[in-house]
């Protein structure tokens, strides 16, 4: 481990101003995803400024009737809050699918956002890899492909985003509330993560120093339906596949309303428009969940490794839509 | 104590609890790498970023002005060692780079932290050379090893087994795959080694995880220029093992040559996750062509097992992958071979059931797709081949109850409940099926064991041999045998193991160590009893000896075991769930219910582990093992493991040692992979014949 100096930050002004003193100064929080890469030589700050402990910790109604979730709660904590296990059930399915209790007690709500792709190329610092080292090669391209991407990958880098949190928040139209040198800012979760192109070392729009300080889900109407499917390789403790997180509103068999976003199938969670496009105004029937499915998943570009996504994703789709709407007519 | 002691409750059969469970739980069983030693220093590795090549200059200035390095080892400056016999612990004698990963220098610093660091600033430039890792069943460098592990003929050949192929009314023909598998012992592989300083005179102290101080000092001690007593090994409690810890690796001479250099302080090294990866064993991939014949009535009449596998350029190891053919059915033609591929690999070593795991995975699962192809049941096709005698010795078993394991796994299953063949049952989106699959495991006779039992003054017995515990229970079941074989009670016996000073034996291994402890100190206390009575003097003392095995060479010696399984296949996804499992088992007297009940449900979820999750991804370009940590090597989670009935027939061996006993470590694993695959295959229709099955595998394919 390379020496690095240490900072806890006691508010968000001093976290910011310290960050952004330090070119290479970065955050940490559960420290989870982070101190396992200080250890592996994926990164090496000269300064750690601690946040863990400032007071954004909390889960607060909005006045038009949103969450905000403070960036510092923790996994578990938001998975076990009434309100999300209400009104936003597949947030707190999507957690609970993720990591394992004790990875979930310390993980965070910034951290999880920011939490790294699990490339195996990338996690090695003895294999190429554009992201970890832009320029170098990407070594999953003719490499290990199983768990790379499908949907807007480059010809740098075919990574995936690996968090489970990250989608239903992409369904929901979340929004990323942000701190930095000059000033605060909002971003719209599905802008907030990047697809690689040409410059695949950058994951998210942040800029140096900039915080996460909390997250803002908006209000879903009282007759949606949301549920979170999670394909993976054991029943618990493994990376998604694909997962779909998706949000249905049907009255009189038709469907009002739809949000769905996909993991495990790029570069960011990956908002599925084209399929919602589709469904607006469709019959709630398998078969247009089936065309929206396939509508959405015309795009892909699998490598040979990851092909059996493009199938996996389709099918958990059309699965998740079905069920909701079956539930919705019950 | 006076008078004779009181007659003993008879301890074997006693469901025990671990002896040394309270110290674990409460972490006051000091593991390797915490044993309380004086002012340690740390070790990190410098590990070859290519698979085959020369190293052509190292540049450890940066690393040696971090402050807190005391020094860095390469192969310029390592201390010679003794021995050139074994490539896979010829650590820093020379420039050559055998593997991915292989060790090319060390920093021995203050902190593991700082050595860490430092390691990262070694800078090493290579000369590469071409290199080979990928195995194929038609690689032109394939060659018949001598013999296959440990001492086994290569191949075997009875009959006319083309021609009775030919003439036979049903036939399979088909080739299975394993992957190269890792042992992911939770607690990795850790050495602790003080050279003793200028002015003391004790040997060299290893604190040690590992499967058998006695084997482990034997290979070592010349290696590093030393007579046995010189160096001395501890290695009280194992946090597992798996075969990865028979043998001394490259670490330990790594760690003894970096202790070398600065006599008098202990050196400490802990293999990372990812460094076990690459330092640590695997287990060979497979490719394995089965055929087998049968009348119409079920009755094989050839049985032909090929097997391809590889093995380290640098140091063979033949895995006997067909020799549990040789035993399981009668079958009047019948050939079995191996051959191995050198290729740029670490060193393959054994692994959880070697030879029967990957080979049975493979037999069973073309059992299987025999009796489909005859329309039978597949317990029946077992029970109608099973063999009088042992099918190529043509020795008797000492006992083989695999009929009865089959019958009453079927009964306690349900398997007469279950659908046709090929039709598995649909439960909504799950698609539903049942599997099975027979298993053994040998019962190997080893040597050179000895065992000291002293009198106390207080009355009780010290019991010590050079034992070891992985995890198993030997603490707790060897003590029940001496104090059975003593005719004291439990808490009368001072079992001592894990300790190179203590009378040597075997390791554990092979399912044997119970076995082969077992029999040493019942020879012991015999030999105490006949001397020194049941009221010895304080002090009384005897060492017995092994003796030798009557019915080796007179008896086929083997375990068995019928495992069942319950797969439910999603129709949507392909992820598959094992909700349950029964496992019946002819392995002898159990000695201790509880530990052995452990044993063999651990084994069941190793096999579990072989058919659903575990594989080692090897990139041909780099030579190393892609997903190598516990996020991308996948073992079950308790998630994943559902419901493993597990029992075992109330049969005593008579013959292979005086307890009654067979090994129990690993006949779980074996059969269980291939009971799975074929309860996936009736779930679903689709024949998985290379584990392992991972969803995508499934997903679109089931009828
Ligand atoms: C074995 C294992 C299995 C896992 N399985 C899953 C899984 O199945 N699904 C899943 O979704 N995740 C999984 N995870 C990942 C886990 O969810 C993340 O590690 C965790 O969410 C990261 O949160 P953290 O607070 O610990 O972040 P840290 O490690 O502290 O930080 C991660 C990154 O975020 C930055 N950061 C943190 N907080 C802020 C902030 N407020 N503002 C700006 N930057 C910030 C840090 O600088 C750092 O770059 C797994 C992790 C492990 C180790
Ligand atoms: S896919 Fe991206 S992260 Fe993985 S090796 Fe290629 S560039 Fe690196």
């Amino acid at each position: 481990m390379i020496p690095f100096d240490y900072h806890r930050a006691t508010d968000v002004e001093d976290a910011v101003r310290t960050a952004t003193s330090r070119p290479d100064a970065t955050y940490l929080a559960g420290g989870t995803n982070l101190v396992d890469h200080l250890r592996l030589g994926i990164t090496s700050p000269s300064l750690l400024v601690d946040v863990s402990r400032l007071p954004f910790d909390d889960i607060d109604p909005l006045p038009d009737g949103g969450v905000r979730v403070g960036a510092g709660v923790r996994n578990s904590d938001l998975a076990a809050h009434p309100t999300i296990r209400r009104d936003y059930p597949m947030l707190a399915a999507a957690l609970l699918a993720g990591a394992s209790w004790q990875l979930r007690n310390l993980a965070t709500t910034g951290g999880n956002l920011l939490q790294r792709t699990r490339c195996a190329y990338f996690q090695n610092p003895a294999t190429p890899c554009n992201k970890r080292e832009p320029g170098s090669g990407c070594s999953a391209l003719a490499g290990w492909q199983r768990h790379h991407a499908i949907l807007g990958a480059s010809e740098h880098c075919v990574a995936v985003h690996p968090s489970d949190m990250a989608v239903p928040l992409a369904a929901l139209d979340a929004t990323v509330r942000l701190t930095g040198a000059h000033g605060d800012r909002g971003v719209p979760l599905t802008a907030f993560h990047r697809l690689p192109g040409d410059e695949p070392r950058r994951d998210t729009v942040l800029e140096h120093g900039e915080l996460i300080t909390a997250v803002d889900l908006p209000r879903l109407p009282p007759t949606t339906r949301s549920a979170y499917r999670k394909v993976r390789d054991r029943a618990s403790y493994a990376f998604a596949l694909v997962s779909v997180a998706a949000a249905l509103t049907v009255t009189d068999g038709v469907v009002r309303d739809v949000r769905i976003a996909l993991g495990g199938v790029a570069h960011k969670p990956w908002r599925a428009t084209r399929a919602e496009e589709t469904l607006r105004g469709a019959d709630a029937r398998p078969a247009s969940f089936r065309a929206a499915a396939e509508a959405e998943l015309a795009e892909a570009e699998p490598l040979p490794g990851s092909a059996f996504k493009t199938t996996m994703a389709r099918e958990a789709l059309v699965s998740v839509l079905t069920g909701l709407a079956e539930e919705g007519a019950r | 104590m006076t008078g004779t002691p009181p007659p003993a409750p008879a301890e074997s059969g006693r469901p025990r609890e671990r002896l040394d469970g309270p110290a674990k739980v409460a972490g006051r069983a000091p593991y390797a790498y915490e044993q309380p030693v004086e002012d340690p220093l740390f070790l990190f590795p410098v590990r070859s970023t290519i698979a085959r090549g020369r190293v052509r200059w190292v540049d450890t200035e940066e690393a040696e002005a971090v402050p807190g390095v005391v020094a860095v080892l390469t192969h310029l400056n390592a201390p010679r060692l003794a021995s050139r016999d074994d490539l896979e612990l010829w650590v820093l004698q020379d420039d050559e780079v055998r593997h991915h990963g292989q060790f090319v220098g060390a920093v021995i610093a203050g902190t593991p932290e700082v050595a860490r660091h430092a390691a990262s600033l070694v800078k090493v430039e290579y000369q590469r050379e071409w290199h080979d890792v990928v195995l194929r069943a038609d690689h032109p460098e394939r060659y018949r090893p001598d013999h296959v592990n440990p001492s086994f003929d290569t191949d075997t050949s009875h009959g006319d087994v083309d021609g009775a192929l030919a003439d036979a009314a049903a036939t399979v023909d088909q080739t299975y795959r394993t992957p190269v598998q890792h042992h992911v012992p939770m607690e990795p592989h850790t050495t602790v080694v003080r050279w003793p300083g200028a002015a003391d005179l004790g040997a060299v102290a290893m604190y040690d995880s590992n499967q058998g101080v006695s084997p482990i000092r034997k290979v070592l001690a010349p290696l590093l220029d030393l007579d046995p007593e010189q160096l001395w090994i501890h290695s009280p409690h194992v946090g597992g093992a798996f075969g990865s810890k028979a043998s001394p690796k490259a670490h330990h001479v790594l760690t003894a040559l970096a202790a070398r250099l600065v006599p008098g302080r202990p050196v400490k090294c802990a293999l990372t996750r990812q460094q076990m990866f690459g330092n640590a064993g695997h287990r060979t991939p497979t490719i394995q062509r089965v055929r087998l014949g049968a009348d119409r009535r079920g009755r094989l009449t050839a049985i032909a097992h090929d097997v391809v596998e590889h093995t380290a350029r640098f140091k063979e190891f033949a895995e006997q992958t067909a020799v549990a053919t040789r035993t399981m059915y009668a079958a009047e033609h019948r050939r079995t071979t191996h051959r191995l591929v050198p290729l740029d690999v670490p060193a393959p070593v054994i692994m959880r059931a070697p030879g029967e795991a990957p080979g049975m995975f493979a037999l069973e699962s073309a059992m299987d797709e025999l009796a489909v192809a005859l329309g039978m049941d597949p317990v029946e096709l077992r029970i109608r081949n099973e063999p009088d005698a042992d099918p190529e010795s043509g020795l008797p078993f000492s006992t083989r109850h695999l009929a009865r394991c089959l019958r009453e796994g079927a009964t306690r299953f349900g398997w007469a409940d279950r659908p046709p063949a090929g039709q598995g049952r649909r439960d909504g989106d799950w698609l539903v099926g049942v599997g099975m699959a027979a298993s053994t495991y040998p019962l190997f006779p080893q040597q050179g064991s000895r065992a000291r039992i002293r009198a106390l003054p207080d009355g009780r017995r010290q019991v010590e041999i050079a034992a070891s515990d992985l995890g198993t229970g030997t603490w707790t079941a060897l003590t029940q045998i001496a104090a059975d074989a003593l005719a004291v009670p439990a808490e009368a016996v001072d079992l001592v193991i894990g300790d190179s000073a203590l009378p040597a034996t075997v390791g554990a291994g092979g399912s044997s160590g119970l076995s082969i402890w077992g029999t040493t100190v019942v020879a012991a206390a015999r030999a105490f009893r006949d001397r020194h009575g049941d009221d010895p003097p304080a002090g009384a003392e005897v060492v017995g000896e092994l003796p030798e095995n009557t019915a080796v060479g007179r008896y086929a010696l083997h375990a068995f075991g019928a495992q069942f399984a319950e797969v439910r296949v999603d129709a949507v996804t392909g992820e598959i769930r094992v909700p349950r499992m029964v496992g019946v088992f002819d392995v002898g007297r159990v000695i201790n219910p509880r530990t052995a009940r452990s044993q063999l449900m651990g084994g069941m979820t190793m096999g579990l582990s072989m058919a659903l999750h575990e594989e080692s991804v090897v990139d041909p370009r780099f030579g190393h093992v892609v997903n190598g940590d516990y996020a991308g090597y996948h073992i079950p989670t308790n998630a994943d493991v559902g419901d493993i009935d597990v029992s075992w027939l109330d049969e005593p061996d008579p013959l292979y040692n005086p307890m009654g006993s067979k090994g129990i470590g690993e006949i779980g694993i074996v059969g269980t992979a291939a009971a799975v695959a074929n309860a996936v295959w009736h779930a679903t229709g689709v024949r998985v014949r290379d584990v392992p099955i991972t969803p995508d595998r499934l997903l679109g394919r089931h009828r």
